[in-house]
């Protein structure tokens, strides 16, 4: 690749929406993984029956969290959502204790 | 090529049992996650011990690696013996985390032999589409301000053409979109693995984090800062000037301000829609009595002011 390409790419979080094969490619775990989730309410599903189901692209952070966290660490699907909830909190204090130190 | 001395990464004594090898890399992974640890050099520790687990968890390269001497420190210059490891019957692929490209020289020229031929037989089979890569990458503020190339440069292991994994870097010039958030992913099309055979490449994910700044501090699309001001200006009013990423902008500060107070600069965060806004708290700062003049003038203020400032105190 030449040194000059610039490469342009969009938000996920802002501007795509998931299929359920796309998502489960993007985090590379087969898509019954991925019901697993919604199952355990780490995600959610728009749009009707699961043949039309689209995620929001702020799912797949959530997704390949709980994976890592999953194959890393050896915990299972509901430990890795409470850790996943936990870890979301720990980074908004973060943020805050950071914002209010200076 | 650097000795790394596996029980000392791991904390162990090299005696230890493989329950105890089990325990501490649980305590390792669980200390150092990327995704749960905020130190800076966490991915290095934790892949670090993933490499010293992968040796030592298995009682056959553990003891291959005890045979190299408990002379050796870590660090040092070393290289393997010949025929080191003949002697030593390591079963089917010899890997089984999946991630050994990020593992060292060190592990390589031990037991890089093992595992290569199943990875280059495994290419050659079917047409998929390449797999998505992720990664993490850390960008200045300003780049959310106004869509900016960034240069980025990325590690990943790749098979080479003797079908053995390398980590290669390349670099990438990457546009930042206009209005991106802290933790936010870009997704750039075709940048993942190559696919098998007719298959498509696949995408690459950016997960983007804003480095510390040192004037502000990020909250969603806000920022938040502190903006030291005069005595004089926080008591009587005045138009300040006070940075923004976009450039400096006047501000004004009512009378009667002090220290904590907080102003706001609507839509002076990241841009947006809304744009994010910033948060200016004011800190009053006293000015020095260094000359005979400033001395004067506090002189003045304490005699002339009742003004008691531990009131609240009842002091």
């Amino acid at each position: 690749m030449g040194k000059q390409t610039i490469l342009t790419g969009i938000i996920v979080e802002e501007t795509t929406v998931f299929t359920l094969a796309e998502l489960s490619r993007a985090c590379g775990k087969p898509a019954e993984w991925i019901l697993a989730l919604v199952e355990e309410g780490v995600i959610e599903p728009v749009g009707g029956d699961q043949a039309h189901w689209q995620f929001r692209g702020h799912c797949l952070r959530r997704v390949c969290i709980v994976q890592r966290l999953e194959s890393d660490l050896g915990l299972n699907l509901a430990g890795a959502a409470l850790a996943l909830e936990l870890l979301e909190e720990v980074e908004t204090l973060r943020n805050r204790i950071a914002i209010l130190e200076r | 090529m650097e000795y790394k001395d596996y029980y000392k990464i791991m904390g162990l004594k090299r005696d230890a049992s493989q329950d105890d090898i089990k325990r501490a890399h649980r305590k390792l992974a669980r200390k150092y996650h990327p995704d749960v640890s905020k130190e800076p050099d966490a991915e290095a520790k934790f892949k670090e011990a993933g490499e010293a687990y992968e040796v030592l968890k298995d009682p056959e390269k553990r003891a291959a690696y005890d045979r190299l001497g408990d002379n050796l420190k870590a660090g040092q210059e070393f290289h393997p013996p010949p025929n080191w490891d003949s002697g030593f019957e390591f079963r089917g692929g010899g890997f089984t985390a999946a991630d050994m490209g990020g593992f060292s020289d060190f592990f390589a020229e031990l037991f890089g032999q093992q595992g290569r031929a199943a990875q280059a037989a495994y290419s050659t089979q079917f047409n998929a589409r390449g797999q998505d890569h992720h990664a993490k990458v850390a960008v200045d503020l300003e780049a959310a301000f106004h869509d900016a190339t960034r240069s980025i440069s990325l590690q990943s292991p790749e098979l080479d053409a003797q079908g053995q994994m390398r980590l290669t870097t390349r670099t990438l010039n990457v546009k930042i979109p206009k209005g991106i958030k802290e933790g936010q992913q870009i997704r750039l099309a075709g940048q993942g693995s190559p696919g098998m055979g007719q298959g498509v490449k696949g995408d690459l994910y950016l997960e983007i984090h804003f480095k510390p700044h040192p004037i502000y501090r990020v909250e969603g699309r806000d920022l938040h800062m502190q903006l030291p001001v005069a005595p004089w200006e926080a008591a009587l009013g005045a138009t300040v000037k006070a940075p923004t990423p976009d450039g400096k902008v006047d501000l004004k500060i009512p009378a009667g301000s002090n220290s904590g107070n907080k102003l706001r600069l609507k839509g002076r965060g990241i841009p947006g829609n809304p744009a994010g806004d910033i948060y200016v708290t004011l800190s009053v700062v006293a000015p020095p009595a260094n000359s005979e003049q400033a001395k004067a003038i506090y002189k003045e203020m304490a005699s002339k002011l009742a003004f008691n400032p531990r009131a609240g105190m009842g002091v």
